[in-house]
């Protein structure tokens, strides 16, 4: 245990008080985690926007302000608090917030940092919360507070035999000064955490209880659809509604400009269009029809030299035309270790690979919908965001609201996937509601999300290896880019493990638009260097896995460049309890077997899978996982989230893209755009975790990018033939 | 003859008789648990029982659906302690949980007519239901598990 004193930053204090009705309220900030930089006035203090309260009775109420999108944070984080206040899961009640921005600091999920950040403070917290009533409780018996003990939500004098229940010392602990200091329980000492608890919303989930924003309904309430231009580059011009006017249930058919025109955006405004146009009626059906009628004239290309976008509509037989030039062109170098140059001039043997992969997009389960009712003064929202408060910002500026009049109440999402993270159905739910005056639920139907952007870019990798006489590896080259951003991550393996490296990277400019995917860039360039590797490794007839660790241990002991950012020894730590599973793991009949691994989000991952093909067409039969993230929380859960990752890999690998004609996406729903189902999926899959103190990171995407690679590899051994182009599986009657 | 039963409840139709059955009981009776996931009879979400079959919700028209007795996730069992629901918990399937609801309806109809599903069973049964999250391996073992619970109770 690195720190078992606390450090809490200045922002991050605490307040007692007394609960109405009696008990215990401990206020404290919890900073929920925030992966991209915000350009944020950071010395405000914020207000207090979580709390632990301790009632009378003895019931434990915590309260989490995470939105919650599968990633189970709305158990998890609260197991932390309980752990150290060292009650029993059984008495806890875990309250979601509300998103109020006066109360808001940050409150962001994804980029698997929610536990990453929330580990020390939900511990003072919690500890802090003991404290109090072990000091209420010594004073009651008049006892030294070193002979109190604790347990399952009791206070203990063992000497003299007395108990008490925190409920009963919860109001007296209320009028205590919040202590300093407080010591924090030894890992050895966990009971919660390291356990399995269930998800606290499962009895509602499984008797279908309305939890979504798609669920809610209030009196009075329409239903607004948008329809968008079917090509990106492309604007409308006008509409043509008179059909639409005349068919049942329909109360107004406009376009709206979602963001003022002179809006300075942030990070996650994304809008692929400046203007859509809106459909509103009373139920979603008739929306729904209205829709097919609404015709929209569109402009041209609206790319020009001012905009950087292209002045053409875009395809995807262009795009890779255009990657592949990019990847013969010199670009720029991010990284270059010794003299790679040479290397490869004097090298005996060269190795050249090019990787692609396509557009993908995130198929949340539940399509986007946003609730608002904007009055003249205020503003309530039910919203899937993972990113509340980067779009009150947005909100506030648009409908013309000070923040503080912009409630946003976060329901469960169907799946965020990194979409979440962008809130133009947030906007756009409020322009509409504004504009009709009446609270509205905007629906996307499955079609407007998929064609609407918002993609994971598509990539390509080139990558060069330069092999002397004895077949030794002495220089290493990758150029990566992408469409419109690069995958590049020039600092990680295997820079650091080989004298002469070079690392360049391009882009290539785009009018579609892109966002976060679950362990962005990550998510290609992990497969594309795990599967050169694993070739590589063959080229010089070693064991991949032997290979990788030997490129570790050198990067251990003689660290090559400035910076790397991994640890060597927790890499090659989960590379070697793979190594020992896999070799009690017997591979199926008839199949082969792929391996790799990553290291991102602060956690390391190592994927195996065992494939075979079935009717023409590869199937994965069991796959295997090993992370090191650190004290493992809520061990079931974190099970759960690398069994999904791994299907995730699985199903992108194999079946994953958007594909694009002057403009338009061609995938708008399941029955183009394939995904992994039920027979496809491994039947068998072995999570382990690597044992440590060390502090708990993400769970949610660092086993996702090695997937990839293990799939491709995978299909190497089953079929001899290396798979350089995403998805490995070719979709009937695909044009590209 | 304008009536549907739903969850063992009398309901008067009175919307137009192409409406799929899914925006009927999501807008108008107030049952949101069955989702909309494609509206194409693609991903399973809308999953209900039509005079005891697994349909789309999604695809089936009220005209279709009128005179039938429905049967979504809210009115599969009185406290929601069907087996599959049982083992559902037991399993802690869910990740995002969009999806379970659609999941659970199949499955029911699964185990009525294979009391001891093989995975093949599964495989064959669940194909139409789509786990963005991936939880089918947990799914999986649910059915499994509630196979049992269903012998053991008789
Ligand atoms: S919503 Fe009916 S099958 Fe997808
Ligand atoms: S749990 Fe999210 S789609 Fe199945």
């Amino acid at each position: 245990m690195k720190a078992d004193k606390t450090t809490l930053d200045r922002r991050s204090f605490l307040k007692a008080a007394l609960l109405a009705g009696g008990g215990l309220i401990l206020r404290f900030n919890w900073p929920v985690g925030n992966a991209v930089a915000a350009e944020k006035d950071h010395t405000a203090p914020a207000t207090l926007n979580s709390y632990i309260k301790i009632h009378p009775d003895g019931r434990v109420t915590l309260f989490n302000p995470n939105p919650e999108f599968g990633q189970n944070v709305k158990t998890s984080l609260p197991m932390i608090l309980a752990e150290e206040l060292d009650v029993s899961w059984d008495s806890v009640q875990v309250e979601q917030a509300d998103f109020f921005p006066e109360h808001f600091e940050r409150q962001f999920t994804g980029g698997s940092q929610s536990i990453r950040r929330a580990w020390p403070i939900l511990r003072t917290a919690g500890a802090t919360a003991r404290q109090m009533l072990m000091l209420a409780a010594a004073q009651r018996w008049s006892v030294p507070l070193d002979e109190i003990s604790t347990a399952t939500g009791s206070l203990y004098h063992k000497q003299s035999n007395l108990k008490l229940s925190y409920g009963e010392v919860a109001s007296a602990a209320a009028q205590i000064p919040v202590p300093k200091n407080v010591r924090l329980k030894t890992v050895a000492d966990f009971k919660i955490i390291g356990s399995s608890k269930r998800n606290v919303e499962i009895d509602n989930i499984v008797t279908g209880k309305p939890l979504f924003t798609s669920d809610y309904k209030k009196e009075g309430m329409l239903i607004a659809m948008i329809v968008h231009p079917a090509s990106f580059g492309r604007e409308i011009t006008s509409i043509d509604d008179r059909a639409v006017r005349q068919m049942p249930g329909i109360k107004d058919v406009f376009t709206i400009e979602p963001l003022l025109r002179d809006y300075k955006k942030n990070g996650f405004d994304v809008f692929s269009y400046g203007q859509i146009a809106v459909i509103v009626g009373n139920s979603t059906w008739e929306v729904m029809q209205a829709k097919k009628k609404l015709i929209l004239q569109l402009s041209g290309p609206t790319g020009n030299a001012q905009n950087g976008k292209p002045d053409f509509l875009e395809s995807t037989g262009r795009h890779y035309a255009a990657m592949e030039q990019a990847s013969t062109q010199p670009a720029q170098v991010k990284r270059r270790d010794g003299d790679p140059e040479s290397a490869f001039k004097t090298a005996a043997r060269i190795i050249e690979r090019t990787y692609t992969a396509p557009f993908l997009v995130h198929n949340t389960m539940e399509p986007v919908s946003c609730f608002a009712d904007v009055r003249a003064d205020h503003a309530e929202l039910y919203a899937p965001i993972q990113a509340p408060e980067f779009i009150t910002k947005t909100l506030s500026a648009r409908l013309g609201l000070p923040k503080e009049k912009i409630k946003i109440n976060l329901a469960r999402m169907g799946g965020g996937f990194g979409l979440r993270a962008y809130g133009h159905h947030v906007v756009e739910a409020a322009v509409i509601s504004q504009k009709i005056q009446a609270p509205v639920k905007l629906m996307y139907t499955r079609e407007d999300e998929t064609t609407y952007g918002i993609y994971r870019p598509s990539y390509s990798a080139t990558y060069r290896a330069a092999l002397d006489e004895n077949n030794q590896l002495i220089g290493f080259h990758i150029k990566a880019g992408g469409i419109p951003e690069s995958p590049l991550h020039e600092n990680r393996f295997p820079a650091g493990a080989i004298e002469n490296y070079l690392a360049e990277t391009w882009s290539i400019p785009s009018a579609i638009t892109v966002g976060a995917f679950r362990a962005p860039g990550s998510n290609f360039i992990a497969c594309a260097e795990q599967s050169f590797l694993d070739e590589l490794a063959y080229e010089m007839k070693k064991d991949p896995l032997d290979f990788r660790l030997e490129l570790l241990k050198r990067a251990k002991e003689r660290p090559v460049g400035q910076r790397n950012d991994y640890d060597a020894d927790r890499y090659a730590g989960v590379i070697q309890l793979l190594k020992d599973k896999a070799a009690n793991l017997a591979r199926p009949a008839r199949t082969g077997r792929g391996t790799a691994a990553y290291f991102c989000h602060n956690t390391y991952a190592a994927a195996l899978v065992d494939i075979g093909v079935k009717n023409n067409e590869p199937y994965v039969t069991q796959a295997l996982a090993v992370m090191d993230c650190g004290i493992v929380i809520n061990k079931d859960a974190a099970i759960n989230m690398a069994e999904g990752a791994l299907i995730d890999g699985i199903g992108n690998a194999l079946y994953g893209e958007q594909l694009f004609k002057d403009g338009v996406p061609l995938k708008s729903n399941f029955n183009t755009y394939r995904m992994i189902r039920m027979h496809e999926a491994p039947a068998k899959i072995e999570v382990h975790f690597v044992e440590n103190q060390d502090n708990p990171t993400g769970m949610g995407e660092p086993l996702f990018p090695p997937t990839f690679g293990a799939v491709a590899n995978a299909l190497f051994d089953h079929t001899g033939k290396r798979y350089y182009r995403q998805p490995f599986v070719k979709q009937s009657g695909e044009k590209s | 003859m304008n009536s549907i039963r739903i969850n063992k409840k009398e309901y008067t139709v009175d919307v137009d008789k192409e409406m799929p059955l899914l925006w009927f009981l999501r807008d108008y009776v107030g049952l949101t648990g069955a989702k909309y996931g494609c509206g194409v009879a693609q991903c399973g979400a809308c999953v209900v029982h039509l005079d005891g079959e697994a349909v789309r919700a999604c695809v089936t028209k009220m005209k279709r659906a009128i005179g039938k007795e429905v049967t979504t996730i809210e009115g599969l069992s009185e406290n929601g302690d069907h087996p599959l629901q049982l083992a559902w918990k037991d399993v802690d399937v869910p990740q995002c949980g969009y999806c379970h609801a659609g999941q659970i309806m199949s499955a029911a109809v699964l185990l009525r007519e294979r009391p001891t599903p093989t995975d093949q069973d599964i495989d064959d049964a669940m194909a139409g239901n789509i786990c963005r999250c991936g939880t089918y391996s947990r799914i999986r073992k649910a059915i499994h598990q509630a196979a049992e619970l269903q012998k053991q109770k008789g």
